[in-house]
């Protein structure tokens, strides 16, 4: 009797254990991306879903923005129709964890390109080089590029991002930061009052400034570059196909036109496109 | 292409490239003061609900009907953007250079104790409820009035019966200031975000941190108020 239960039991575990390995199992196939797009028509892609100009998920369900234009560009071009993109929400914390247990076939939401997150991930491109600029309210002119922030201005950023450490390394004498969970806190900050600028990628402030017209208006002294590349396995050698769709986007026009659709109404002048290398 | 080769992060480069000890030290000041405010508004509000006045009894009650179901971080967020941006309320000097700081860490306190007092209000008057009833008759008999049997007879007791609870308020309360990152305090929350930003070859090394530094600050709350729950108890 004592026996049997036991082994019912090393069974429950058992298949338990083959479960959790069926589920692990998935993802761990070697495919390339460029294999699977060709074979499977479907690719899931990680975007992010609350960044407008860039992406943004929409009350209708549908995306818009100038990374989800990269992301069906380059999917298009590795043969996959419109319909079989999964768009999945890559917040900026998570987008390793998405493409290493492979969640998505690859990551395109404002994804700089750094040391540290090579090591983890593979990055095709960079298609888009932004630089840290400040978002200010239209009437302020006192406000004119990173040597203006002098006097206890308040800036706001979103809490623990890249811009906003940079400001307290090299501006922490001279400028108090708000950080919010959030940029669209900070705009709303920045909108009554309460802080004097906002600072990030400059094409990120593009697409808040779009939303209210008029009323912000981007500095455009940019201090940093970001680079943001398109974020895919660490053993996947997909990059020398996203590169080439890439490079066609910005050779065709449609790369520029993207951003003037999505973050040209800022007031943003569209940059010259970055050299992307061949593999 | 050639990348940097750079070595794997260690925890003991996480230690010396950020300060780990002064953000948990932000916590731990966080969940002092919230915890002592809460007690105290929690306390008035809890004689506010058991005492005679329908008014002050009916403002309790509601009061803790609307706080205690109302997300947290809707409370700190309100803090911030609804009394300091949009009202002007900012709890600092605004000439001060620092002020934003001080003004978001008074914010987040502030919205901790008047959550966290709707908990600590019903935990004290679960235990005004553990005192028999013939206890208060009898003050009330020798002539007692209404806070001075509150004050000498219910209360010494009710606290002693809800130790226990009010140290599950007080952990719950350590783990809840992380909402307080939201408005950009800088505690272990915030601390974690930049490293998870930075650090993205070590998350689980991140996480894993800042859990144990979070199980450092609850587990010996909870073993400390347990072992004094047990000495203080009331027989009966």
């Amino acid at each position: 009797m004592r026996l049997t239960r036991v082994l019912t039991a090393a069974a429950v575990v058992a298949a338990l254990a083959m479960v959790v390995a069926a589920c692990g199992g998935g993802s761990t196939d070697t495919a390339s991306l460029v294999d699977k797009a060709r074979s499977d028509k479907t690719l899931t892609i990680g975007i992010k879903f609350d960044q407008p100009g860039l992406g943004l998920k929409l009350p209708d369900g549908t995306f818009a923005g100038f990374d989800v234009d990269v992301a069906r560009y380059v999917a298009r071009e590795l043969g996959v129709e419109e319909a079989g993109i999964t768009f999945k929400e890559a917040q900026s914390a998570e987008r390793e964890n998405l493409i290493s247990r492979g969640e998505v076939d690859y990551v395109v939401a404002t994804y700089s390109i750094t040391d540290a997150r090579k090591q983890e991930v593979n990055f095709a491109g960079p298609y888009f080089v932004a630089h840290q600029d400040l978002l200010v309210r239209t009437d302020n002119t006192d406000i004119t590029g990173p040597d203006s922030l002098t006097a206890n201005k308040k800036l706001c950023s979103v809490r623990g991002s890249t811009p906003a450490q940079k400001v307290k390394d090299q501006f922490a004498s001279d400028v108090q930061l708000q950080e919010f969970g959030k940029y669209s806190d900070c705009i709303t900050a920045l909108l009554n009052g309460s802080v004097d600028a906002v600072t990030t990628d400059d094409v990120i402030l593009a697409g808040y400034a779009a939303q209210s017209p008029g009323q912000l208006k981007l500095v455009g002294e940019g201090f940093s570059d970001e680079n943001y590349g398109i974020g895919l396995r660490k053993d996947d050698a997909g990059t020398a196909a996203i590169n080439a769709a890439l490079n066609k986007m910005i050779a065709d026009g449609s790369w520029a036109r993207s951003l003037e659709t999505n973050v040209g109404p800022s007031g943003y002048t569209i940059p010259a496109p970055p050299a992307i290398p061949a593999s | 292409m050639t990348v940097p080769v750079q070595d794997r992060m260690e925890p003991m480069d996480l230690f010396s490239n950020y300060d780990v000890l002064g953000a948990f030290w932000v916590t731990v000041q966080l969940t002092v003061y919230s915890a002592v405010g809460a007690l105290v508004w929690g306390t008035v509000l809890a004689v506010m609900r058991v005492g005679p006045v329908p008014i002050t009894r009916g403002f309790a009650a509601a009061y803790v009907t609307i706080f205690r179901n109302t997300p947290l971080t809707i409370l700190v967020l309100f803090a911030s953007l609804g009394l300091a941006s949009t009202l002007g309320i900012t709890l600092a000097s605004a000439e001060s250079t620092t002020s934003i700081a001080e003004s978001t860490f008074r914010l987040a306190v502030l919205a901790f104790v008047v959550y966290t007092a709707t908990f600590v209000c019903e935990a004290i008057r679960s235990g005004v409820n553990t005192v028999p009833v013939g206890q208060s008759e009898a003050a009330r008999a020798l002539g007692m009035g209404f806070g001075r049997v509150l004050a000498t007879i219910v209360l010494p007791q009710a606290f002693r019966s809800i130790i226990s609870p009010l140290a599950s308020i007080l952990i719950a309360l350590t783990k809840n200031t992380t909402v307080a990152a939201v408005i950009g305090v800088g505690e272990a929350a915030l601390l974690m975000s930049e490293m998870v930003e930075n650090e993205s070859d070590v998350l689980f090394l991140v996480f894993a941190l800042f859990a144990l530094g979070f199980v450092i600050l609850t587990l010996p709350t909870g073993l400390l108020l347990g072992w004094v729950a047990r000495r203080l108890e009331v027989r009966r």
